[in-house]
């Protein structure tokens, strides 16, 4: 994978690129996406892969004109026009999920095919989504890994914690990161998907880990609910970082789009 | 100097084992500590002790807001500042302030800071604070990152909701009024002096420094930590080549416990002081400080939430406390000594005073109160001589006020019956 920029009318968006095949957008969740990203470079094995980053993530550009959803929506469309694709094949993780879902929504004609990994943008009573904004970095490998230990393993690889130009470094990559999320997740991620959902016309497929604490798999139940003839595909063994935990099982998944 | 007579109105009844069996003192606070009943008590004596304490001669009165907070019973301070008008004479209402983000429309801040200045007859300070993350993010909703545009709208629409004399058409990003004209308006004009409470950003100093306002830090941490944070702000008071550098241009809050001597200060107070700080404090960290509240600018300053202190506050002693300066506390003498250092270390024109503390019994407040309006507050007056004149930053009351209950008596009523 390389990083690489494209002019938008709003910022310059830094995007990973590699592999070759069909194109494939991927938009990352409220955690980021990064070159070592194994789950991306597996994915590039079979597609060619576009995953541009939110204003704020990584190196990336901050842009204040980005507020509401409609924003981020409309944002996420001037990306894959300044990438010069057509119809791409459009898959979105947790908060990556829920732009793609509104993108879909907004312009159902230029979407053929839809993979929504655990997307955000639902909220039902009974299953009210934990606030990731107030949770301790501690506390996240139990939100987001079927595999809790491995999860911790992989978060707080070589990192000590008491270091106060990391903590510094942490806080400012959290501000930029999830405070930029925050627009369309705080406090509570949703922003009205659910009255939009029924005008996706792409192939939808849902693809859920079993053991997904974050957003549970009740959501899956209600997303396919919501769009016609979506699949749903659960994955066993995975929690909400399903692409890290079972990237296999995930691409092969994603094989249903294209066949 | 001004002295306010602060009151953060803790909830004084939680338990000795608070802090092991509860995760926050603020946000998600347990429901079941609470006590209807038992707040009737709780707010009367705070109001009597801030009503007291305009009887002994303080310059303002003071309330805040927050919202599901163990430390501070006032989600509305305009009700608080209410009562008080009614039942205080001299004392400024300082009222330390609105979330002004908050509010919806924020003219409604205009609107009450304007009844309460018509109603105490020019008596209101009026505070701008952003508002803590607890409150404005995590218990308010407001999107973090969002929270200070919102906050500058709000501030703009109230300026000009004040200042205007004609409907005007206000066409915000957060508000949309196509009429806006309030009535009433305030007595002070052009509106009354308003204190802005921060924790450290240079935003927030530049907004002071070029608005004419006064910067306030409410610091639990106590004066002698706060030196490089005010420092900062008088750098850029000096930098942004403001006028002058009035020690009225900034407020501080400190804890003040006063006893006949140092010894007595420790047996009387050390208990409530050690509440406060041990339990009221005991905040979530996860709350403290939500991803995007702060700017970039900030974060990289190292100015860091006050409620997410590295070491926390759950195990500090009276004597760190007092020798930290988080407290001052002592005899008369003791606490001048260390509160001519405050003023003149912070360069500050404005004390906000915390006498009463955690769950402090209201004999042993009015006991501090008095000791240090009495023996304390009147050597401290003339710190600053040359900065005497300088009434940029506090409350001009109209000299004829009304004395509330001044109804005639009802024979002189009936006597109308008679008249035709």
């Amino acid at each position: 994978m390389e990083i690489k920029t494209v002019q938008t009318p709003h910022v310059p968006v830094r995007y990973l690129e590699g592999g070759s095949g069909q194109p494939l957008v991927f938009l990352h969740g409220a955690g980021g996406a990064t070159l070592e990203d194994p789950f991306l470079a597996k994915l590039a094995e079979k597609y060619h892969v576009f995953a541009p980053l939110l204003p704020g993530y990584g190196d990336s550009q901050e842009c204040p004109e980005l507020r509401d959803m409609l924003d981020f929506t409309l944002h996420s469309w001037d990306v894959v026009d300044a990438l010069g694709l057509k119809d791409p094949i459009l898959v979105g993780h947790s908060m990556g999920g829920m732009i793609a879902a509104e993108m879909s929504a907004i312009a159902p004609h230029d979407v053929t095919r839809l993979a929504l990994i655990a997307p955000a943008g639902l909220w039902l009573e009974d299953h009210p989504i934990p606030d990731v904004f107030s949770t301790m970095p501690y506390e996240y490998p139990a939100l987001l890994f079927h595999n809790v230990e491995q999860g911790t393993a992989l978060l707080t690889a070589g990192v000590a914690l008491d270091n106060p130009e990391w903590l510094k470094g942490f806080l400012v990559t959290n501000a930029r990161q999830l405070g930029m999320a925050g627009r369309i997740l705080f406090p509570i991620p949703e922003r009205g998907l659910s009255g939009r959902l029924y005008r996706i016309k792409a192939k939808t497929l849902l693809i859920w880990g079993d053991s997904d604490r974050l957003v549970v798999p009740a959501y899956a139940h209600a997303f396919k609910k919501a769009i016609a003839g979506a699949e749903l595909v659960a994955i066993a063994e995975a929690g909400h970082m399903v692409t890290i935990e079972k990237p296999d099982q995930v691409i092969g998944a994603l094989g249903r789009l294209v066949a | 100097m001004k002295f306010t007579w602060f009151n953060l109105m803790p909830w004084p009844y939680l338990p000795d084992d608070f802090r092991e069996k509860h995760r926050s003192v603020w946000v998600d606070i347990d429901q079941k500590l609470f006590d209807p009943v038992k707040s009737h008590e709780v707010y009367n004596t705070y109001l009597d002790l801030l009503e007291y304490a305009d009887t002994l001669g303080f310059d303002g009165v003071g309330c805040n807001e927050h919202h599901q907070n163990g430390y501070g019973l006032m989600p509305s301070p305009n009700l608080i500042a209410a009562a008080l008008t009614r039942r205080t004479k001299n004392a400024a209402i300082v009222v330390l302030g609105n979330s002004i983000a908050l509010y919806n429309p924020p003219v409604r801040v205009a609107e009450e800071f304007a009844m309460l200045d018509c109603i105490s007859g020019g008596r209101l300070v009026a505070g701008f604070p952003v508002g803590t993350s607890m409150d404005t993010n995590y218990c308010y909703g407001q999107i973090p990152s969002l929270t200070r545009e919102k906050y500058q709208e709000a501030h703009d629409l109230i300026m000009r909701a004040w200042h205007e004399r004609e409907p005007f058409a206000f066409n915000g990003r957060y508000n949309k009024l196509r009429y806006v004209n309030i009535w009433p308006r305030p007595i002070q004009q052009p509106n009354p002096p308003i204190h802005i409470p921060g924790g450290g950003s240079v935003e927030t100093y530049d907004f002071c420094i070029d608005n004419t306002y006064s910067y306030s830090y409410l610091s639990f941490t106590g004066y002698i930590r706060a030196k490089a944070l005010l420092q900062g702000y008088w750098d850029r008071v000096a930098e942004r080549n403001a006028p002058d550098s009035s020690p009225h241009r900034a407020g501080f809050a400190q804890t003040i416990c006063v006893a006949d001597t140092d010894s007595e200060a420790q047996r009387l107070y050390e208990e409530h002081v050690l509440y406060f700080y041990n339990r009221c404090l005991h905040v979530y960290p996860g709350f403290a400080d939500a991803p995007g509240y702060r700017t970039i600018k900030t974060i990289q300053s190292g100015a860091l939430s006050q409620y997410a202190p590295p070491k926390g506050f759950d195990t500090l002693t009276w004597k760190d406390l007092t020798e930290g300066g988080h407290v001052i506390a002592g005899s008369p003498e003791t606490v001048r000594q260390r509160m001519e250092d405050l003023i003149k270390g912070l360069h500050v024109g404005n004390i906000f005073g915390l006498f009463h503390v955690g769950n402090m019994t209201k004999e042993k407040c009015m006991y501090s109160s008095k000791l240090f309006a009495e023996k304390v507050m009147p050597k401290l007056r003339n710190m600053f001589p040359e900065h005497a004149g300088d009434d940029r930053f506090w409350c001009k009351p109209i000299s004829k006020r009304a004395t509330p209950g001044s109804l005639p008596a009802e024979r002189e009523v009936a006597a109308l019956a008679g008249a035709h």
